[in-house]
């Protein structure tokens, strides 16, 4: 399976929760911190991202960068 | 969770450069952000940064100019469709858009868009309806639906004193300057995937000179609709489509006439 991951922009991200909800694997979920302006933010809580970009698109923000493994080095591999 | 990225990891979706790096004003969950959003990827992927121009009037569309990083031109309220006319008119070979809410479109602008699209003017109107009047407080507009609840309207609307929703998009799709005219919708990644189609063969449209491209967006407001952001999706797929239904209204002739003779 590809592998991808997130990085979430903790200032930006008011945690509406679209992310969390568009997310096929359940891999996002909100923290238990705050951000400076007092939303509790969303954050990778399993290490099972595909890096489908389902979340980015729905952020409104936008606060989502995503990041997958290259396809060549799953060919080098098989 | 530690989230650190491996270094052989590409970067498969980022903001786009055509956005400022302002963060956005608009309340948590809100479609707005989406659409101006998607806007700017499609001005980044047909690499019009330069050529385009948005006009922007009252409403909780009017902060755009802080986000969008092209020439942005504010109007006076409901007037935007009729200021982008003359923008367009005068720099034929720019890529001009309106960007409006329902308010704005429907109710105090309702004379300049009807004319705008009669005259088939060369312009994208991008229409945000969330069926509420989002920034000043969530009063009733034209496109509130039958018994919904506003600060204007709290027992409900009612048809017999207020009228029915207007469906505007179903108005202009009549009328011959439109070009085309279609329905979508960001309640699902999928419904957000579309309305990026839509709008990037709108400009494409325009760069043909075609005619008026407009394209409503079905859109929430929690604020204003005093849900949750989720609860506003569900709210959008449970009352607003049975009125608002999602789709083209119309489409180019020659297009309609190659998906008939092959239906594939």
């Amino acid at each position: 399976m590809i592998k991808g991951t997130v990085k979430i922009d903790e200032e930006i991200c008011k945690g509406c929760e679209l992310c969390i909800v568009a997310c096929p694997q359940g891999s996002l979920g909100l923290s238990s911190h705050i951000n400076t302006h007092g939303y509790r933010y969303v954050e990778l809580i399993k290490d099972n991202c595909t890096g489908c970009i389902n979340c980015a698109i729905v952020c409104p923000e936008p606060a989502i960068t995503v990041y997958r493994q290259p396809k060549t080095t799953k060919s080098k591999v098989a | 969770m530690e989230n650190k990225i491996p270094e052989e990891f590409e970067v498969v979706y980022c903001k786009p450069s055509t956005l400022t790096d302002m963060p956005m004003h608009y309340c948590p969950g809100c479609g707005h952000g989406i659409v101006n959003k998607i806007l700017m990827e499609v001005v980044e992927e047909l690499n019009i940064q330069d050529k385009t121009i948005g006009v922007a009037p009252v409403g909780c569309s009017v902060f755009a100019y802080n986000y969008m990083n092209i020439d942005m031109q504010e109007a006076a309220h409901g007037r935007a469709s009729a200021v982008a006319t003359g923008i367009k008119r005068v720099l034929p070979d720019r890529y001009v858009f309106s960007y409006q809410g329902d308010g704005d479109l429907a109710a105090i602008g309702t004379s300049e868009t009807i004319h705008t699209v009669n005259r088939g003017e060369n312009i994208l109107m991008i229409f945000i309806n969330n069926a509420i009047y989002g920034m000043t407080g969530g009063q009733m507009a034209p496109t509130t639906l039958i018994g919904q609840v506003t600060s204007t309207s709290p027992y409900g609307r009612e048809a017999a004193a207020i009228g029915n929703p207007l469906k505007i998009t179903d108005m202009l799709a009549q009328l011959p300057g439109a070009y085309y005219v279609s329905r979508h919708s960001i309640h699902t990644s999928n419904a957000i995937r579309k309305l990026k189609k839509a709008i990037t063969k709108s400009f494409e449209y325009q760069k043909e000179k075609k005619g008026t491209c407009f394209i409503e967006v079905v859109s929430n407001c929690p604020s204003g609709w005093k849900m949750t952001p989720l609860e506003s999706m569900k709210w959008i797929e449970e009352h607003m489509f049975p009125i608002y239904p999602l789709g083209d209204l119309k489409i180019p002739k020659e297009e309609s006439k190659v998906t008939k003779e092959n239906p594939n």
